[in-house]
């Protein structure tokens, strides 16, 4: 009787042990997200500690100079949002062709699984391959130089994977029957495609596009390796504007800066003056990648929500 | 008598409508073939980039090995290629890439493996709900600006520690690449072990096991090589990563095992050149391809693995 009651006890004390494990998994792994908590609390503190003195209407307005106090960032937003502009009219109509063709029309063969495997691969391959691309193909093999365009060409091209298969999960949600009533009712497959497949994943493609956006935004290496300069303290010509005027498209063979580009010039001087100026950009940066990537996130989650085929 | 004309009337106006309409199809289906075609064209676009990296990266190391040996290229100990006594020594570069690239993995896959466990396993429906669009954020965060954060948050802090520590080091760099690199990790590792059927983690239960045993008794063995491509994917993602180290580990080639000296890795030497106006056609310009073609087959190894095991896993259940 009495061995019995030590054995309950054993095995109670046993069980409880076992549970004692599981919580404190529970708390490393707490633990665990509290380090990435954290590191992002230092980093978007420690950068708004030191550049929030700097962000003032001028540093907004301001072109790059050697004096810290005077710098600003305005060569650098026009440049980032002249290359989003090409990378947006490269990527989102090739990703969306491409995603569109894998998902409704690519025939079962070794073309189309040749095509699936290199997006695979694309997706990864580190983004200053792309620049040594960029810098043979574009800048030298087509003539493009260091321009918008260059710039815009090779991030449209780094974040082709990334629409596709935004494209294809998009696609891939869509219930079969769908399909089925347009072809009885005579549709083609384009008109298929074009009137209930696209419009029905344009959500999901756009959350795709977001993030890619937002990627490429933030990308410095490749930028860098094309050879964009550091130092710009001037705007690309605005269209049909100047003497002579300058054309529809001149911009986009400008020489031009970005915003990591900046941020990286300025981080990487001495002076702790112009850490100040990096600290501000890049509060400026994370803010707006950030905030895409929320807005991605939000789109997804109503997605997820609303739609009930 | 009446009837002949007429049905004769009404095949003439089928007919007619017929060939109507065939032509009408026939418009309609040259279209799609035009259609399908350009989709066609644009689904190749990714073959015609991967075409183009091999194609340049090879043209131009194809020239840079023609004046330095592949056996100089791989055994000098010393890379020097902008200064007047030229070394064209790749290994180096390769010993900071591999530092960085351990110490971030050090970082990476315990907190990542750790984290996915919890959330697939242990972390409650609303913990989950934030947890995963923050690490997706974290993830997002610029790369100039992690390495903004290494070198002036990181670096000083860990001078505070190791007092005797350069201002450009491999340590912080890799560490904070570490950081960066955990959602990565921790998202295919988690998909992995959801996808391990929920037969046996009941099976497990039903035996009495516990939620700490389920999760590293038979979920993680059953996801592993899920787990183990998102390892691959880390490594491969932490050997291509470039700002960080450019701006935070120096840019100084330095043959050392030391995490806590300065070093150049592949990347970071690619940048250094190009931020430099060098001429095309010059060897040094050479030199960043021959260096990319080295961190292009690296990483592509390690695409390769981690695509063959993923495979494996999404056969296995």
């Amino acid at each position: 009787m009495a061995e019995a009651a030590a054995n309950i006890k054993k095995i109670r004390a046993l069980i409880a042990a076992h549970k004692r494990w599981d919580l404190l998994f529970s708390l490393l792994g707490m633990l665990a997200l509290m380090v990435g908590v954290l590191t992002f609390v230092a980093l978007f503190g420690q950068m708004a500690v030191e550049g929030a003195s700097r962000l003032s209407w001028d540093f907004f307005t301001n072109f790059p100079s050697r004096k810290p106090d005077q710098a600003g960032i305005l060569s650098a937003w026009v440049g980032s949002t002249l290359v989003m502009l090409v990378t947006a009219a490269t990527a989102v109509p090739l990703g969306v062709a491409a995603g569109i063709y894998l998902e409704e029309y690519a025939p079962r063969n070794w073309i189309t699984d040749l095509i699936e495997i290199n997006v695979t691969n694309l997706a990864g391959v580190p983004s200053i391959i792309y620049g040594l691309l960029a810098l043979g193909l574009f800048v030298y093999g087509f003539g493009l130089g260091q321009s918008i365009l260059t710039a815009g060409l090779t991030l449209g091209l780094l974040i082709l994977p990334v629409v596709i298969v935004a494209t294809r999960e998009a696609i891939r949600a869509i219930p079969a029957a769908i399909r089925e009533g347009a072809y009885a009712l005579g549709a083609t497959k384009w008109q298929t495609t074009a009137d209930h497949i696209l419009p029905y994943s344009l959500a999901g493609i756009l959350t795709g596009v977001i993030i890619g956006m937002a990627r490429a935004i933030g990308e410095t290496a490749p930028v860098i390796t094309i050879g964009a300069l550091t130092f710009i303290a001037f705007l690309p010509s605005v269209p049909l504007t100047g003497d002579p005027p300058a054309g529809l498209f001149d911009w986009v063979m400008s020489p031009f800066t970005v915003m990591p580009i900046q941020m990286f010039n300025w981080t990487s001087r001495p002076e702790a003056a112009f850490h100040q100026n990096a600290a501000a950009a890049g509060l400026v940066l994370v803010v707006m990648t950030l905030s895409m990537n929320a807005l991605a996130i939000y789109i997804r989650y109503r997605l997820r929500k609303n739609i009930k085929w | 008598m009446n009837a002949i004309p007429q049905a004769h009337r009404i095949y003439a106006v089928t007919e007619n409508f017929v060939s109507d309409r065939l032509a009408r199809r026939r418009l309609r289906h040259g279209k799609e073939r035009v259609i399908e075609f350009v989709l066609f064209l644009a689904a190749c676009v990714s073959v015609a980039t991967t075409i183009g990296i091999v194609v340049i990266l090879l043209k131009e190391s194809f020239i840079f090995f023609q004046q330095v040996s592949l056996w100089d290229f791989l055994t000098d100990t010393q890379w020097t290629p902008l200064f007047a006594d030229a070394h064209y020594g790749i290994l180096p570069l390769l010993s900071g890439t591999l530092v960085s690239s351990a110490v971030a993995l050090l970082v990476a896959i315990p907190l990542g493996t750790i984290i996915a466990i919890y959330l697939s396993e242990f972390a409650p429906f609303s913990v989950r709900e934030v947890a995963k669009p923050f690490l997706e954020m974290l993830g997002g965060v610029p790369t100039i600006v992690y390495g903004y954060f290494a070198l002036l948050f990181v670096t000083p802090l860990l001078q505070k520690i190791f007092p005797g520590l350069p201002g450009f080091n491999l340590l912080s760099a890799g560490m904070v690449m570490g950081i960066m690199i955990i959602p990565y990790v921790s998202s295919v590792s988690e998909d992995a072990m959801r996808a391990v059927p929920m037969a046996l983690r009941e099976g497990s239960y039903a035996m009495g096991a516990t939620r700490f045993q389920t999760a590293t008794r038979v979920v993680t063995p059953a996801a592993f090589s899920g787990i183990a491509a998102a390892y691959i994917l880390g490594i491969s993602r932490a050997v291509g990563e470039t700002m960080i180290l450019a701006v935070a580990a120096g840019m100084q080639p330095n043959l050392t095992w030391n995490p806590m000296e300065p070093a150049a890795t592949i990347t970071a030497y690619i940048v250094q050149v190009a931020l430099g106006d060098l001429p095309h056609g010059s060897l040094a310009y050479q030199t960043i391809f021959a260096a990319g073609l080295a961190l292009a087959l690296v990483t592509l190894f390690f695409n390769v693995l981690g695509h063959m095991l993923r495979k494996r896993f999404r056969q296995a259940y």
